[in-house]
């Protein structure tokens, strides 16, 4: 039902340095089994860490985005909601309670941050497949892309939509999910670099063809797309 | 001060796929070596073990980037009670970070590197180029043969260039460390750095003892490489630099 290789390739404007990611893109695809699970640690292995990049869109520069949040964080979540659109069967919202009736899953496993810092904590979530699956996703759809409460979009392809350890995580190390780590729901996809988990997660469009994020997305931001390296 | 070639020197001159692969990997490495320090800068902190952050004690810390200053975080909130806890901290500034180019173009060098890499090193192999001008044999790296050689090297007394692949004692065994150690123990401490990779391949992990040790052992593998680079070029130039040169690239 799903294509084994995505037709579809990240888009490199003429750039040699995407043309590289791509060529990584395609050769893990090519060359990794599709479902190797990244590796799984004990508590006894959970480590400090560090929140870097945006750890309060209530203090985010777009005041609207800003006071949005805001307004959520100080309701406690109770009016959040996590819309799954585009070519699914059943688009709907889900609530935090939503999310957390269906089954969840509870990973401990490594951050890996591109600066070169890495972190072990323990996720509690969702598998986003779960979540697909209720929305009921078509069999064109290729990539899921999400948005977030601090304005990044970014996306993943249907093999790391699916797999086990993608999960869309409201709790980390037994509690619920910190303000700075990206609460209410972060993504986690544990086989690339730490930015593909965004934090402040609000929104999953389901494509069929592959959508970069425009001027938000990493391609034109000068970062790659797939980076599982 | 150059001294005439041994007898019976061969007058074999560098192959042509040599000389290719030469130029080729030099590139590779330089890109690879300016791109990893530029990545370097971004996180200066060398760790041993699985994790490391700036929440955790390191191992080295290398002044080379504004990131290496201490402070800029929010207080400390630990994760569970107890002293022992693992804590979480807000980052407060912006940090020096090339690495959206900076990475992809050292991954870019990297498959540059690998592939025509592992073509010199089969066809190098089954070609007897490796046995016959890089593998040195007993006699050569006899303690008392090697001493000499080390004590001349040192005064820069150096045999002559012949343009082509008639190397010495030392020679062979830097070339040799480089081919079969650093340029593998690079690779693979590189590629135990994918997340994609050690999920796939999960010993790895277990041979350099987690992501920080492979990202360490990385960084010192480079600077024994970077030391072979500087020797390598003032030993090119110095035993008659247009001879060599002519040799690698046009051949003899």
């Amino acid at each position: 039902m799903l294509a084994r290789r995505p037709e579809v390739l990240p888009p490199t404007y003429g750039n040699l340095l995407r043309m590289g990611d791509t060529f990584t893109y395609a050769a893990h695809r090519a060359l990794l089994p599709e479902q190797a699970l990244v590796k799984e640690y004990t508590t006894a292995d959970l480590t400090s860490f560090p929140a870097t990049g945006t750890v309060n869109p209530a203090d985010q520069k777009d005041t609207a985005l800003a006071s949005a949040y805001r307004r959520l964080h100080d309701g406690g979540f109770a009016g959040w909601s996590l819309s799954v659109e585009g070519r699914v069967r059943n688009p709907r919202v889900f609530s935090l309670r939503d999310l957390k009736q269906l089954p969840s899953r509870t990973q401990i496993t490594r951050h890996t941050c591109e600066e070169g810092w890495t972190a072990i904590g323990q996720w509690t979530g969702v598998p986003l497949g779960a979540v697909l699956d209720a929305a009921g996703v078509l069999p064109t759809a290729r990539f899921a892309v999400f948005s977030s409460h601090d304005d990044w979009v970014d996306g993943i392809d249907m093999l790391d939509a699916f797999h086990p350890q993608t999960i869309l995580a409201y709790g980390m190390n037994g509690r619920d999910l910190p303000l700075q780590h990206g609460a209410p729901v972060r993504l986690r996809v544990e086989r690339q670099i730490g930015y593909k988990s965004m934090k402040y997660v609000n929104r999953i469009v389901i494509k069929d063809e592959f959508d970069d994020g425009a001027e938000k997305g990493n391609i034109r931001n000068g970062w790659a797309w797939y980076n599982g390296i | 001060m150059l001294v005439e070639a041994r007898p019976g020197v061969s007058a074999a001159s560098h192959a042509g796929w040599v000389r290719l692969s030469h130029w080729i990997v030099a590139a590779s490495v330089l890109t690879l070596g300016v791109t990893g320090v530029l990545i370097l800068m971004v996180h200066p902190r060398l760790y041993w073990g699985e994790a490391g952050n700036d929440l955790t004690p390191a191992l080295i810390e290398l002044p080379i980037s504004r990131n290496h200053r201490h402070g800029g975080w929010t207080a400390a909130t630990p994760f569970f009670p107890g002293s022992a806890s693992p804590v979480s901290a807000s980052r407060t500034f912006d940090i020096f970070n090339q690495n959206g180019w900076g990475r992809s173009l050292h991954f870019l060098a990297a498959w540059c590197l690998v592939v025509p890499g592992l073509l010199y090193l089969i066809n190098g192999l089954a070609s007897g180029h490796v046995r016959r001008h890089l593998w040195p044999s007993g006699r050569e790296v006899a303690p008392g043969r090697l001493s000499r050689e080390v004590a001349d090297h040192l005064r820069l007394r150096i045999r002559a260039a012949t343009g082509g692949p008639d190397y010495g004692p030392l020679q062979k065994l830097a070339y040799s460390f480089v081919v079969f150690v650093a340029a593998p123990l690079m690779t693979l401490t590189g590629i135990t750095m994918a997340p994609a990779v050690t999920a796939a391949f999960p010993v790895l992990l277990r041979i350099f003892g987690g992501y920080q040790s492979a990202r360490t052992i990385h960084f010192f593998t480079f600077i024994a490489l970077a030391g072979f680079v500087v020797v390598h070029v003032v030993m090119v130039a110095r035993s008659g630099f247009r001879r060599q040169m002519k040799g690698m690239t046009l051949g003899r």
